[in-house]
């Protein structure tokens, strides 16, 4: 057993109302750089759509994670044999096209233009070549399902969906879409840097957080092809690919990251989870329907004496230990089972677990109370206007037994709120749909305050990141006393 | 004393300035140390550029590497007519493969408008000095068959003679004007190469296929903290 620490997150979608909040904090912190102008470490999707960059689910096109070939774990994109040849030119790799071209306007056209007969306008320029330029496409296009006809009926989570149920899904009466906010998911398994052929790629030991060193990355750019959520970018301007950094140094001073602390649905969850390294390859093997389940067993108790030990015994602080046994990350995945992975099948174990949404409400109302079937109380999930085939594609690898088991539960969620606040809705009901959901009324309460009435404290549980330790490790704090002054890494002798 | 100033003081100062420039360079300036890829901002064009120059240009210059290695070699290979015939059709053939990619290339980084944002003068030297190189090669290829012969006979001992710091330039200087320009130009390239896009070569990823796939980095030793207890 491998026991090592890793920095979790859950995106409860219920909650997410698509402002995009996120993606402007991460934009205005890390990428206003010339040649990160079309980067968004954080996008928001809409889904049903094809995203950002367009149909990056398609792996079909961009060949990105990993696929089992016979007993071997092989990434899609690229080889050790591989890399030769498609050095001078990447196969897969996505162009400026497939993102879109970042544009501003001239805004001063509006003061200086010369008096005429018409209103001056600010015409896009491009933040490439300055030039002025036709805009085809951004980064959240098809927001709210805008031109969806070209946009989400291309959405490549619908191949396999029967096509009535498609055709239904566009039907005005019954169009419904969520969002889909999007970071680096920081994977167990990372195929990005699997993939560097300069090893700039990392990940750090002590917190699983995915980096990128840019003083060894060598422009070869295989990251952006084989990351399957395409979440490292190329920066055309330095010649080095960026990503997410998970706002290190925020989470380095006990802070949330950016996206995290702006989010205005308090959609946001995060803290370590303890896993064990020894087994992920094992795990990955495993057939598409098993993969949450796999992944599952990969996180480890911390409640568990053994757990703790072995993870004594890899160097993890017992702060560390204890921050783990308070992560909401640890509740809402292997406690609670009703956060799942985005895409599992991709292989690289993603730490981003997302709560499915339960939108919208397919209550019958009369008059001015809800009805509920007595029959069969999770009707309403079964005939939701977003098919649970539909979001099985997203979190579960087809399995969408996990996605129901997820559902039931946060619906018997909100008929035990509904019963004790609203009271239309009896005791017995209650208690029923929480016996269907496997689901005890302690649990449903624990899941009700952590998804509605979470401070900043729950929602964001950062363990100490052990970085003065770390630091004293590498250098000895007494070593430069009285040798150097500030900006001197050598002493300032001439021999 | 031309000729030794040509064919022994210009290489000896193009490749010092190489070594040193490229460690200095290494040594202060990592962070530049790669080719600026602009596949990003277009990505058809550069398939019929990058990839037959590439291929074209690597195979070339491993031919002449492996004639100046083992001349002896190459004489015995080419003592039979078709072998001969054989070594001078794939040479010609790899140059014109090289000069295909490379007319690609600068016609792409002249046409587009994004690329054309991300090439500087040292990239347009660079481009302007292989053009010279391979257009040379060509010619001799073209007007002084059978180079492959000769080259290990003249061009190798001459060489030989620079790595053994005994410079003799006779073989050089009974040379026809086309190959001389060849050689010059040569040099040229190695020594203006520290200053380019060109070290990319230096940094070919070739740990990538024999380091361990997942690459994990621990800011403290774990070890270490076991025994402490």
């Amino acid at each position: 057993m491998d026991v090592r620490s890793q920095i979790a997150m859950v995106f409860h979608l219920d909650k997410c109302i698509g402002c995009h909040t996120c993606s402007i904090s991460c934009k205005n912190i890390w990428t206003d750089r010339t040649g990160t102008e079309y980067m968004w470490w954080n996008n928001v999707e809409t889904k049903p759509g094809t995203g950002y960059p367009t149909k990056w689910e398609d792996q079909l096109n961009y060949k990105g994670g990993w696929e089992v070939d016979g007993s071997d774990l092989k990434l899609k994109s690229t080889g050790k044999g591989r890399v030769i040849f498609d050095i001078f030119h990447s196969p897969t790799q996505p162009s400026m096209d497939d993102y879109y071209e970042p544009w501003t306007y001239d805004y001063q056209e509006l003061f200086n233009a010369p008096e005429g007969d018409d209103q001056p306008v600010a015409r896009p320029l491009s933040m490439v070549t300055g030039e002025p330029m036709e805009i085809e496409a951004g980064p959240n296009w098809d927001d709210d399902l805008g031109g969806s006809p070209i946009y989400a009926e291309n959405d490549p989570n619908l191949e396999g969906l029967d096509p009535i149920e498609r055709k239904q899904m566009f039907e005005i009466e019954r169009l419904a879409f969520f969002y889909l906010p999007r970071i680096c998911n920081h994977c167990m398994n990372p195929s990005c840097v699997a993939s560097c052929p300069s090893g700039a790629l990392y990940k750090r030991g002590e917190d699983g957080i995915v980096l990128l060193n840019q003083e060894r990355c060598r422009a070869w750019r295989s990251c952006v092809s084989a990351c399957p959520y395409k979440k490292t970018y190329y920066n055309w301007s330095t010649g080095k690919s960026e990503k997410c950094i998970l706002c290190f140094p925020r989470l380095e001073t006990g802070q949330a990251p950016a996206c995290f602390h702006s989010c205005v649905g308090r959609i946001r969850y995060l803290g370590n989870v303890l896993y064990d390294a020894d087994k992920i390859e094992e795990a990955a093997l495993r057939p598409d329907l098993e993969l949450v389940d796999a992944q599952y067993d990969l996180i480890l108790d911390p409640n568990d004496p053994e757990v703790q030990a072995a993870a004594k015994e890899n160097g993890i602080h017992d702060s560390v230990i204890d921050s783990a046994r308070k992560s909401p990350v640890y509740r809402f995945t292997k406690e609670w089972k009703i956060a799942l992975p985005l895409h599992v099948e991709f292989r690289t174990f993603p730490m981003l677990f997302y709560v499915p949404p339960l939108l919208p409400v397919m209550s019958k109302q009369t008059g001015d109370t809800v009805q509920i079937d007595n029959e069969d109380l999770f009707a309403d999930i079964e005939k939701a206007r977003t098919p649970i085939s539909y979001l099985g594609k997203l979190f579960s690898a087809g399995n969408d037994g996990k996605v129901r088991y997820a559902l039931r539960k946060q619906y018997a969620v909100r008929l035990l709120r509904r019963h004790l606040t609203v009271g239309d809705i009896d005791r017995e009901t209650a208690d029923r749909a929480l016996n269907e959901a496997e689901c005890t009324e302690r649990e449903a309460n624990a899941i009700y305050k952590l998804t509605s009435l979470a401070s900043f404290k729950d929602r964001f549980v950062i363990p100490p990141m052990q970085r003065e330790m770390a630091i004293e490790m590498i250098d000895d704090p007494h070593e430069r006393r009285q040798a150097a002054g500030f900006g001197f890494t050598v002493g300032p002798k001439r021999s | 004393m031309n000729e030794f100033l040509l064919f022994a003081v210009v290489p000896y100062l193009s490749m010092a300035i190489f070594f040193i420039v490229t460690i200095q360079r290494y040594r202060q300036r990592k962070f530049t140390y790669s080719s600026l890829s602009s596949q990003f901002l277009e990505n058809k064009q550069h398939f019929w550029g990058s990839v037959p120059f590439h291929f074209g240009l690597l195979l070339t210059l491993a031919a002449h590497v492996g004639a100046f290695l083992l001349p002896s070699w190459v004489l015995t290979w080419n003592s039979v007519p078709w072998r001969l015939f054989l070594i001078e059709i794939t040479g010609l053939a790899l140059g014109i493969l090289t000069l295909v990619g490379l007319i690609n290339i600068v016609m792409r980084r002249l046409n587009n408008s994004k690329v054309r944002l991300v090439t500087t003068i040292g990239d347009w030297v660079v481009y302007g000095l292989l053009l010279i190189q391979v257009a040379t090669g060509m010619g001799i290829a073209i007007f002084h068959g059978w180079g492959s012969s000769w080259f290990a006979t003249s061009a190798a001992p001459w060489l030989w003679s620079l790595v053994t710091l005994q410079p003799d330039v006779s073989t050089m200087a009974a040379m026809p004007a086309l190959v001389k320009m060849h050689v010059l130009n040569a040099f040229v390239l190695i020594g203006v190469f520290p200053f380019t896009r060109l070290v990319h070569v230096l940094v070919v990823p070739n740990h990538y296929i024999w380091r361990k796939t997942q690459v994990v980095l621990w800011n403290w030793d774990r070890k270490s903290i076991r025994n402490r207890g």
